[in-house]
């Protein structure tokens, strides 16, 4: 056991690092399903955008200022694209707002695309993130030992917002039942517009962390991160995020053993079986709750 | 008895189906044309490629929209089944000879002979490689077909978004497959497959003279496959498709068996997707599995709603609109200079960005897209004329009477 864990420390660790990006984003996915009941495709896109967005604001701006852009940039994003594209959908059948989901999805692609040229763009190197540090036998960055804890860390202050604010309420109520939140004098445009903003700030912290390991940014960098996301999301049981969480860290650490053992081509397909097995024995998920169909 | 319930096929149909034939005949007469007798140039070079490409298309989109549309189940799997039939139909039709130099990195690979080939030693080569090339397209459909079978057991039996992410997550599974180098005998890992039979290679030869089918083979195929969806849609089978879209519950209610009927559309959809990316393998000479990711899934989709979702001749139109529109049509966003002046935003990817807006501005506000869910038919629109032109005359010898009524006075 301790031979195997010695050999796949270096895997276990990016697992870990890796799984608690992926947990930054899933919550995206999994508060905006859990209020709208919506895929929304766009996400991994916004983050991919986050990234890029640093990686433009450092060529002009100092890193503490450019981190601050991002994090604005990127929620007023995902605020304008609930706005634009999910807002005039709302009494629209599910699919037209996943379709205008997935046209997001395009366009923002097509966009980074138009703008990068199609070249893979350098991520900057944050000072304190990308310094070496040592941990048993394995070198890595501060950035795979800092990125669980702040995972964690922002994770129970998210949690504690949803159990004990009014806000938290809100959004408690609007997804257990749209309407009559509504006739409860909730306004849940606020309340939805606010799921985006507190979504797509963590996606944002997200990209600084997951781009510090990557180095580069290319317009499709975060579909495939993004869809893992969304899967670690149903495998927690999508609409809760503790679910959400357990789910990243589950899936971003059996990726890298996988890697480990030297079956990088599937790595990627690990996580679309795990999907697949996780929606035929258990589709409510970890910690989903139990949805009933009414004719 | 059974034959005096039927009513009689009214004359408009008959007239309507003839111009459609007579249509189509035409069209193959230019097509025919364009391969063998027009000149070269620039613009016909474009409107094969546009043509042959719009063809393909077409076929995806209207296998896709059979699911998405008429059985309404939203399946994001296209993409894969492409890749299956794409690789499925290489792999059978590689030359012997070639093997060698296409599978270097696997020493020749596993299957050593080519359909095309072999019919061609034993027909003579141009009839051995249109019917090898047929075969090999029927194979690629079949291939998808089984692997859609497989994949619709445990993924029909899921739900609208779920069942979304779960077919996306098996394409990327299938690719993932295709590119493992542990099956590198067979699809080359995540190397090129190359030098098999391409549109290029389908001539037909009538007494000494050889004329090419470049562009009339993929119409050929995609004529020939969306008229079978057609017929599909309108039989029973595709009013119990059209009837689980609308109501699942109530379907089930009125003794459909669901999970059946669904098996069924999604195998059918997908067979033609695999009979679809066979034809794009001919097209584009080369396949790889790269390109076969979830973002050309999202692209047929668009095609689709744009189109309309369930309609088949919506879904050809947008198809064809779509290629033309990203091959030819505008090409100068992407060129830097538009009617001779110089714009410097017009640089590459500039032409997707417009393009992408256009799409949200549909998905958004004309949610219907171009056809809704009708058909585009000639009897429909014979028999519209009648009515218009009857409208007309009844109003013409109202006014008449009265004007007769008035003089009486």
């Amino acid at each position: 056991m301790s031979e195997f864990l010695s050999a796949n420390l270096p895997y276990l660790l990016s697992g870990i690092s890796v799984g608690g990006q992926y947990a930054l984003i899933a919550i995206g996915y999994t508060m905006v399903y859990g209020i709208l009941r919506l895929i929304n495709f766009a996400h991994g896109d916004v983050f991919m955008v986050a990234g890029l967005v640093m990686v433009y604001a450092t060529a002009s701006l100092p890193i503490p200022v450019s981190l601050i852009l991002v994090v604005v940039v990127t929620v007023a994003l995902g605020v304008l694209i609930e706005k634009v594209a999910y807002k005039p959908l709302r009494s629209a059948p599910r699919m037209s707002v996943m379709i205008s989901a997935i046209g997001v999805s395009y366009l923002l692609q097509n966009c980074a695309l138009y703008f990068t040229g199609g070249l893979p763009q350098i991520y900057p190197a944050v000072p304190f993130l990308s310094e070496k540090i040592k941990i048993g036998s394995a070198t890595t960055t501060v950035v795979t030992v800092i990125t669980p804890i702040l995972t964690i860390f922002l994770v129970i202050v998210l949690v504690t917002m949803i159990k004990k604010t009014k806000v938290g309420m809100a959004m408690r109520a609007v997804s257990r039942d749209f309407e009559t939140s509504e006739l409860m004098g909730i306004k849940i445009n606020n309340v939805i517009s606010m799921t985006f903003a507190i979504g797509c700030f963590l996606a944002a912290v997200g990209s600084m962390l997951y781009f510090t390991n990557y180095n580069s940014v290319i317009p499709t960098s975060g579909a495939m991160p993004g869809l893992k996301a969304f899967v670690a999301a149903v495998f927690g049981g999508i609409g809760s995020v503790p679910g959400a969480v357990i789910g990243a860290f589950i899936i971003g650490i059996c990726e890298n053993i996988i890697k480990g053992l030297g079956w990088t081509e599937f790595s990627d397909a690990f996580t679309f079986v795990l999907l697949i097995v996780i929606l035929l024995v258990k589709p409510t998920g970890i910690f989903g709750e139990k949805s009933t169909d009414k004719v | 008895m059974g034959k005096k319930l039927r009513p009689a096929a009214a004359p408009e149909k008959k007239l309507g189906s003839l111009i459609a034939v007579l249509l189509l005949v035409a069209l193959y007469v230019f097509l025919f044309m364009l391969d063998n007798a027009l000149p070269t140039n620039s613009t016909t070079i474009m409107l094969i490629t546009v043509l042959k490409k719009g063809a393909i298309y077409a076929l995806v989109c209207v296998s896709m929209n059979l699911l998405n549309g008429f059985t309404g189940l939203f399946s994001l799997g296209q993409a894969g089944f492409m890749l299956i039939g794409a690789y499925a139909y290489a792999i059978f039709s590689i030359p012997a000879e070639q093997h060698h130099s296409v599978y270097q990195y696997f020493d020749g690979g596993l299957i050593n002979f080519s359909i095309p080939e072999s019919l061609g030693n034993l027909l003579g080569e141009n009839a051995g490689n249109f019917l090898g090339a047929i075969i090999c397209i029927i194979i690629a459909g079949l291939v998808a077909a089984i692997f859609a079978a497989l994949i619709g057991i445990p993924v029909l039996r899921l739900k609208s978004d779920y069942l979304a992410i779960a077919t996306l997550g098996f394409a990327e599974i299938i690719r993932a497959i295709f590119q493992w180098n542990g099956l590198g005998r067979i699809t080359n890992g995540s190397n090129l497959l190359r030098k098999y039979t391409n549109f290029h290679d389908i001539k037909i030869q009538v007494g000494g003279t050889i004329f090419q089918l470049d562009t009339i083979f993929p119409f050929f195929i995609a004529t020939l496959s969306i008229l079978i969806i057609v017929l599909l849609v309108n039989s029973s089978y595709g009013r119990a498709f059209k009837s689980i879209r609308d109501d699942e519950v109530a379907a089930e209610a009125m003794g459909i068996n669901l999970f059946k009927h669904k098996m069924l559309s999604f195998i059918i959809s997908s067979f033609f997707a695999g009979v679809g990316g066979a034809l794009l393998a001919m097209f584009q000479t080369t396949v790889q599995a790269m390109p076969f990711q979830s973002t050309m899934t999202y692209e047929l989709l668009l095609i689709v709603v744009i189109g309309g979702i369930g309609s088949i001749t919506g879904s050809c139109i947008a198809s064809f609109l779509y290629i033309a529109c990203s091959e030819w049509w505008l090409r100068f966003l992407d060129s830097g200079s538009f009617m001779g002046m110089s714009v410097p935003f017009f640089r590459d990817g500039f032409r997707k960005v417009v393009f992408s807006v256009v799409i949200m501005i549909i998905v958004l506000f004309f949610s219907r897209g171009i056809m809704g869910d009708k058909e585009i038919s000639f009897s429909g629109m014979i028999r519209k004329l009648r009515r218009r032109k009857q409208v007309k005359a009844t109003v013409a010898d109202e006014a008449n009477q009265g004007k007769e009524g008035e003089t009486h006075e």
